[in-house]
C-alpha cells in the first residue's frame, strides 16, 4: 500500500516531467515557479520541496541534469526530460486519466 | 519500482556515494543558484535586498535541511547504517574477548562440521557424474546379487532394446603393466568399443576406441590411459602415442589418453587405462566372452535413456528381453528383476547405504549446528539482559527499537561470519587433506571430494540462518524493556524463579550433545566388537601375499607347478609357522557365489538349485593357516588332484542346508553347476566371506588342484615381524621369478575393507561426538559463568551471613546442574533411539549395553564438572566485604 506521503510524491514527479516536457530545460526555481502557478495546494509548504522530485527523478533517468547560464547571466543547473522520461509520462499520464475517469464516472453515481 | 529501474537507482547512489563531497557542494551551489533568482524576482517586485533575501530563503526551505535530504537520498542509507552498525559491534566485541572468542569458535564448530559433510554429500550423492547429459545416464543392475550379466546375454540386452540409445559395458581389470619390463599392478577396465561413444567421451590426447575396431576375438590390442594414470606414470609424455606397452605380458599399442575431468562411470574408483573387452582373454587368461553363464564377465551395463523414455519403462523392457533369455537358456539363467540406477554408486547397492549413511551424518551435522544456535542463543540472551541498562539509555534517547534490534543482529551476524569463514577454512583444509586419501593400499578406490559453489552457497546460507536464529533470541527481550523501570532501578533485576527461554534453550542443547556423545560412544563400542568378533579365520599374525600367476603369463599346467613351488619357497623362510594358498581370502571383496544341487537332483537349472554358496580354492594346509577350525572329517592334501574323486570341505551353514545338519554330512554327495558329483570330506566352521553384516552364508572349499585358478594369494602365517617377513617373501619371490608383480600386506590391514564402513561410521561419529562435547563444556561454562557473575552480590551477602561453601555452591551453581541432568536424561532416552538406526551400519552396535549407557552418563558429568569448574572456583573466592563495599 501506498502511504499518502508516497502518493503525493508520485502526483509531484508527474508534475515535474509534464513541465519540462511542456517547457523545455528549466533550472529548479523555474519549475517551482511554474508549479506555484499550476496549484498552490502541493508546493504550499516551500519550493526546496522540488528538489526531492528532482534527484528522484535523475537518479531513474527521467530526466537529465546539466550546469548553464540563466537569461540574466547566472550559473543555474538546467532539468531536461530525457527519452525514457517521456516514455514514463506517457504510460503514466495515461494511466492518471484512466483512473481519473473511473472515479469521475464513479462520484457521478446517482444514489438510487 | 521495477528491477531495472531499481539497479538504475542504485547504481546512481553508488556513484554519489564513492564521491558524498561533490554531491552536496554542487546541491548547495544549485541551492545559492535558486535563492539568487528568487532573490533578484523579490527585488523587482519591490522588496529591499535585505527583505528579499529574507524572503527567499523562507520561500525555499531550510538549505541545510534540504542538504541533508538530499545527501540521505542520494546515499545509501542502508549500507551505511549497516557500516556504522559493524563499526559499533566491532568495539562492543572488542570489549568482551572471552565471549567473542567462545562464540566464534563455537559456531565455527557449527559450520564447519555442516560444511564438511555437506560437501561430501554433494561430491557423492548430488552431483551428477562428469560426463555430458549425466541426468539420462543409467545403468542396468540386478536387484538380488552384485553381479550382472555374461558377455552374450550383454550382447543380447544391447541389440534387442528399445529403450537405450545405445548400451555400454565394462568389467574390472586388474593387469601387471610394464613398458620395458618393470611390471607394477594398475587398474583398468575392459569395456565394449562403443563405451567412449556411448558416454560422448572425446579425448585429450591421441584417438579413443570405437565399436567399428572389434573385428572379433583379441582383434584390438589399444589401450587409453586415464588422464591421472598418464600424469603419474607417464609424466604427461604426448610421446606416449603410439607406443607398445604390455599388459600381462600382451602387447597393446597406447591410442589416446581420456580428458582430465573424465574419471570413469563408478564415483569412487578412477580407471588407469581402458581396454577393448574383444581382448579381455589376454588379461584374464580365460576367455568369458562366449560363456552365457558366466554373470560376472560384465561389471556394469549402461547407456543414455532416448528421449521420453523413462527408467520405469527402460527396466520393464529389459525384464522382457530377460525373461527371453531365461527361456532360451534355462541351463544358464535364473529368473531374475532388473532395475534401472545411476553408475556413479554402482546403482543402489553401494548408493542406499551411502546416501543413508551422509543424510544421517548431515541431519547429526545440523543437529551440532542447532546445538551451537542453541548456545549462543543462551549466551546472547545473556548478555542482551546484562546490557539491557545500555538498551534502555539508548530507548530513552529515542532509539527505535528496530534499530536496536537491528544492531543487535548486526553482532549475531558479524560473530556468524567469522565463526563460519574460520569453519569453512579449516573444513576446506580438511578436505584438501583427505583428497588424496587411499583407504585401502590394495585398491585404487579414492573420492576426491572438491567443494563447489553449492557448497559455498550452502555455507553463505546456514552462516546468515544460523546468525539469525541466534541473534532473534534476546528479541522479545529487548522489545519488552521498559526504559524508565531500568533506568529507575538499575540493571540488576531479581533472578527469576521461572523457567526461561535460556534454560530451555540450554537443556535442548545439552540434549543434542548428549544424544552425540551416546551414539559415537554406541560407535566406538560396535568397532571395538567387531574387531574381536569371530570372522570365521585370524587375521592376527598373518600376512597375505597377493600374485596373479597369469600377469606374468603363466598358463595350463605352468600355474599349479608355479604355486607348489611358491609354496615350498616360502614356507622354507625360518619364522614362517605354516603357509597356504587360496583363490581370493574372505571378506576381500570378491564375489564367488554358485548355485549347489542335491545329489538327487538331475535337471540342473539354477531354479532348482537348493542353495547359493561362497566357493573358496585352496591348498592343502588352508585351514590351519587361516586359523579356520575344522569340526569334522580331513584336510585337503595334494593327492586331491585331477586324477583323483572331486572332494570338498563345506562349512556348517551349507552342511545344515543341504545335509539337514552338520553332525554326518562327511562321505555324503552335491552337484555343482555343471553336474559334477562332488564329495564331502570335511566340515568347517562357520566364517564372514563378503561383509560383516552378512546372515551366516554357505561356502564351500575346493582342493586347487581339482579346481585350477590362476589368482593366488599366499597366506603366511608367522609370529614374525611383519618388516622383516614382508622383505623375506619379496626376496624369494624375486629369486622364483623377477617378473612376478605382487602385492604383500598384513591380513589385518587387508581387513580395513570390510571393516571400512564401520571405521567411517565411528571416526565419522567420533568427530561429531567430540564437537558436541566441546559445545555442552562451553554451553554449560557460559552460563554457569553468566550466573555466578550475575549473582556475585547476592552470594557475597549469604557469605557475609555465615553460608558454607557448600551452600555457595548449591546456591551458584544448582540450576545449571539441574538443567545438565534434565538435559542429559532426555538425550540419553534419544540416543537410545537414534542407536536403532546406526546398527544397520555398525555391526553390534545398540546403546542397551549399560558399559554405553554408563559411560555417557559419566561422560556428561564430567563434562559438567569440567565446566562448571572455573565458576564455581571464582563463586568461591568471592571476599564478601570487598563485594558488598562494590556497589
Amino acid at each position: 500500500m501506498a502511504t499518502k506521503s508516497e502518493i503525493l510524491q508520485g502526483t509531484l514527479d508527474l508534475m515535474v516531467l509534464k513541465t519540462l516536457e511542456a517547457m523545455g530545460p528549466l533550472h529548479g526555481y523555474g519549475i517551482a515557479l511554474r508549479l506555484e502557478q499550476l496549484s498552490d495546494q502541493v508546493l504550499q509548504v516551500n519550493q526546496g520541496t522540488v528538489y526531492a522530485s528532482l534527484v528522484r527523478l535523475v537518479q531513474k533517468g527521467w530526466i537529465r541534469a546539466e550546469w548553464g547560464t540563466s537569461e540574466n547571466n547566472r550559473s543555474a543547473k538546467y532539468y531536461s526530460i530525457t527519452v525514457r522520461g517521456r516514455k514514463q509520462l506517457a504510460a503514466e499520464a495515461e494511466d492518471w486519466m484512466r483512473i481519473s475517469g473511473v472515479i469521475g464516472k464513479l462520484l457521478q453515481l446517482e444514489p438510487r | 519500482m521495477s528491477i531495472l529501474e531499481f539497479v538504475r537507482v542504485t547504481l546512481s547512489r553508488i556513484r554519489s556515494t564513492l564521491h558524498p563531497r561533490r554531491v552536496d557542494e554542487d546541491f548547495r551551489k544549485e541551492l545559492a543558484s535558486h535563492l539568487e533568482l528568487l532573490t533578484e524576482d523579490n527585488i523587482r517586485r519591490g522588496m529591499t535586498p535585505a527583505e528579499a533575501r529574507r524572503q527567499a530563503c523562507l520561500r525555499l526551505g531550510g538549505v541545510d535541511q534540504l542538504s541533508e535530504i538530499n545527501l540521505e537520498m542520494q546515499g545509501l542509507p542502508f549500507i551505511e547504517t549497516l557500516i556504522q552498525d559493524t563499526r559499533y559491534s566491532w568495539r562492543v566485541l572488542r570489549k568482551s574477548p572471552g565471549f567473542a572468542v567462545t562464540a566464534v569458535l563455537t559456531v565455527a564448530l557449527g559450520i564447519g562440521a555442516s560444511a564438511v559433510v555437506f560437501a561430501a554429500l554433494n561430491a557423492i550423492i548430488l552431483r551428477p557424474l562428469n560426463v555430458p547429459q549425466p541426468e539420462s545416464l543409467y545403468s542396468i543392475h540386478r536387484s538380488d546379487t552384485i553381479a550382472v550379466q555374461s558377455y552374450p546375454d550383454y550382447l543380447d540386452l544391447r541389440d534387442g532394446n528399445r529403450s537405450f540409445e545405445d548400451l555400454a559395458a565394462y568389467n574390472l581389470e586388474l593387469v601387471g603393466l610394464d613398458t620395458d619390463d618393470n611390471p607394477s599392478r594398475a587398474w583398468g577396465i575392459a569395456t565394449s568399443g562403443n563405451y567412449f561413444d556411448v558416454l560422448h567421451i572425446q579425448p585429450y590426447l591421441g584417438r579413443l576406441f570405437h565399436a567399428s575396431d572389434e573385428h572379433g576375438l583379441n582383434s584390438a590390442p589399444y589401450v587409453v590411459l586415464g588422464y591421472g594414470y598418464w600424469q603419474a606414470r607417464f609424466h604427461n609424455d604426448p610421446g606416449v602415442i603410439g607406443l607398445t606397452i604390455q599388459l600381462d605380458k600382451h602387447p597393446f599399442t597406447v591410442i589416446g589418453v581420456t580428458p582430465h575431468q573424465f574419471r570413469g562411470t563408478l564415483l569412487i574408483a578412477s580407471p588407469d587405462f581402458f581396454v577393448p573387452i574383444v581382448n579381455q582373454e589376454q588379461i584374464d587368461a580365460t576367455n568369458v566372452l562366449n560363456d552365457r553363464g558366466n554373470r560376472n564377465a560384465i561389471f556394469m551395463t549402461l547407456g543414455h535413456l532416448k528421449p521420453g523414455v523413462t527408467p520405469a519403462e527402460a527396466a520393464a523392457d529389459v525384464n522382457s528381453i530377460w525373461s527371453d533369455l531365461v527361456k532360451r537358456y534355462p541351463k544358464d539363467h535364473m529368473p531374475s528383476t532388473f532395475v534401472l540406477g545411476r553408475p556413479s554408486l554402482y546403482g543402489d547397492r553401494l548408493g542406499r547405504p551411502m546416501r543413508a549413511f551422509l543424510f544421517a551424518l548431515m541431519l547429526l551435522a545440523l543437529l551440532i549446528l542447532v546445538a551451537a544456535c542453541a548456545n549462543l542463543g543462551t549466551l546472547f540472551a545473556a548478555r542482551a539482559a546484562d546490557r539491557s541498562r545500555e538498551v534502555a539509555l539508548r530507548l530513552a534517547l529515542g532509539a527505535r527499537r528496530l534499530r536496536i534490534l537491528r544492531q543487535l543482529f548486526t553482532e549475531a551476524l558479524l560473530i556468524s561470519s567469522a565463526g563460519g569463514a574460520l569453519g569453512l577454512w579449516g573444513g576446506l583444509l580438511l578436505l584438501r587433506s583427505l583428497r588424496t586419501w587411499q583407504p585401502f593400499p590394495q585398491w585404487p578406490i579414492n573420492i576426491p571430494i572438491t567443494p563447489d559453489a553449492k557448497v559455498y552457497a550452502a555455507a553463505v546460507v546456514l552462516i546468515v540462518v544460523s546468525g539469525l536464529l541466534f541473534g532473534a533470541v534476546p528479541v522479545r527481550q529487548v522489545l519488552r524493556t521498559d526504559p524508565y523501570e531500568i533506568v529507575k532501578a538499575g540493571s540488576r533485576t531479581t533472578a527469576s524463579r521461572s523457567i526461561t527461554i535460556r534454560d530451555l534453550l540450554l537443556v535442548g542443547q545439552i540434549s543434542i550433545c548428549a544424544v552425540l556423545i551416546t551414539a559415537s560412544l554406541a560407535a566406538v563400542r560396535g568397532l571395538e566388537h567387531s574387531l574381536h568378533s569371530n570372522f570365521g579365520f585370524e587375521p592376527q599374525n598373518a600376512m597375505l601375499v597377493n600374485t596373479v600367476l597369469d600377469m606374468a603369463g603363466y598358463r595350463g599346467d605352468q600355474v599349479p607347478a608355479m604355486q607348489k613351488r611358491l609354496l615350498e619357497s616360502i614356507r622354507a623362510i625360518p619364522q614362517v609357522t605354516s603357509v597356504a594358498l587360496v583363490d581370493l581370502p574372505p571378506l576381500n571383496g570378491g564375489v564367488r557365489g554358485g548355485p549347489i544341487f542335491r545329489d538327487e537332483t538331475t535337471d540342473l537349472r539354477p531354479a532348482n538349485a537348493a542353495a547359493t554358496a561362497d566357493m573358496m580354492k585352496v591348498s592343502p594346509d588352508y585351514f590351519r593357516t587361516a586359523g579356520t577350525a575344522l569340526f569334522d572329517g580331513r584336510d585337503f592334501s595334494w593327492h586331491d588332484d585331477k586324477d583323483a574323486p572331486r572332494v570338498a570341505v563345506i562349512n556348517e551353514e551349507f552342511a545344515r542346508k543341504i545335509f539337514g545338519s552338520a553332525a554326518n554330512s562327511v562321505g555324503r554327495y552335491f552337484k555343482i553347476q555343471d553336474g559334477t558329483r562332488i564329495q564331502v570330506v570335511g566340515v568347517a566352521e562357520d566364517g564372514k566371506y563378503e561383509n560383516l553384516t552378512e546372515d551366516p552364508t554357505a561356502a564351500t572349499f575346493l582342493p586347487i588342484l581339482q579346481s585350477p585358478t590362476s589368482d593366488s594369494w599366499l597366506v603366511v602365517r608367522s609370529g614374525a615381524d611383519t618388516q622383516s617377513l614382508a622383505t623375506a617373501i619379496k626376496q624369494r619371490l624375486k629369486e622364483l621369478d623377477s617378473g612376478l608383480p605382487s602385492f604383500i600386506q598384513t591380513w589385518n590391514s587387508a581387513m580395513a575393507l570390510p571393516l571400512f564402513p564401520e571405521r567411517m561410521a565411528t571416526a565419522a561419529l567420533g568427530v561429531l561426538g567430540l564437537i558436541g562435547a566441546m559445545l555442552s563444556v562451553t554451553g554449560i561454562f557460559g552460563m554457569a559463568a553468566y550466573s555466578v557473575g550475575r549473582r556475585k552480590k547476592e552470594l557475597g551477602t549469604r557469605m557475609a551471613l555465615g553460608a558454607q561453601s557448600k551452600q555457595v555452591l548449591q546456591a551458584a551453581l544448582g540450576r545449571s546442574f539441574r538443567l545438565l541432568a534434565v538435559g542429559s536424561v532426555v538425550g540419553l532416552v534419544l540416543g537410545i533411539f537414534a542407536s536403532r538406526v546406526l546398527a544397520s551400519i555398525v555391526y553390534h552396535a545398540t546403546s542397551r549395553d549399560p558399559l554405553i549407557l554408563a559411560g555417557a552418563v559419566l561422560s556428561m558429568f564430567l563434562l559438567g564438572l569440567l565446566a562448571t569448574w572455573i565458576p564455581a572456583q571464582r563463586a568461591l573466592s568471592f571476599d564478601p566485604s570487598v563485594l558488598l563495599r562494590e556497589e
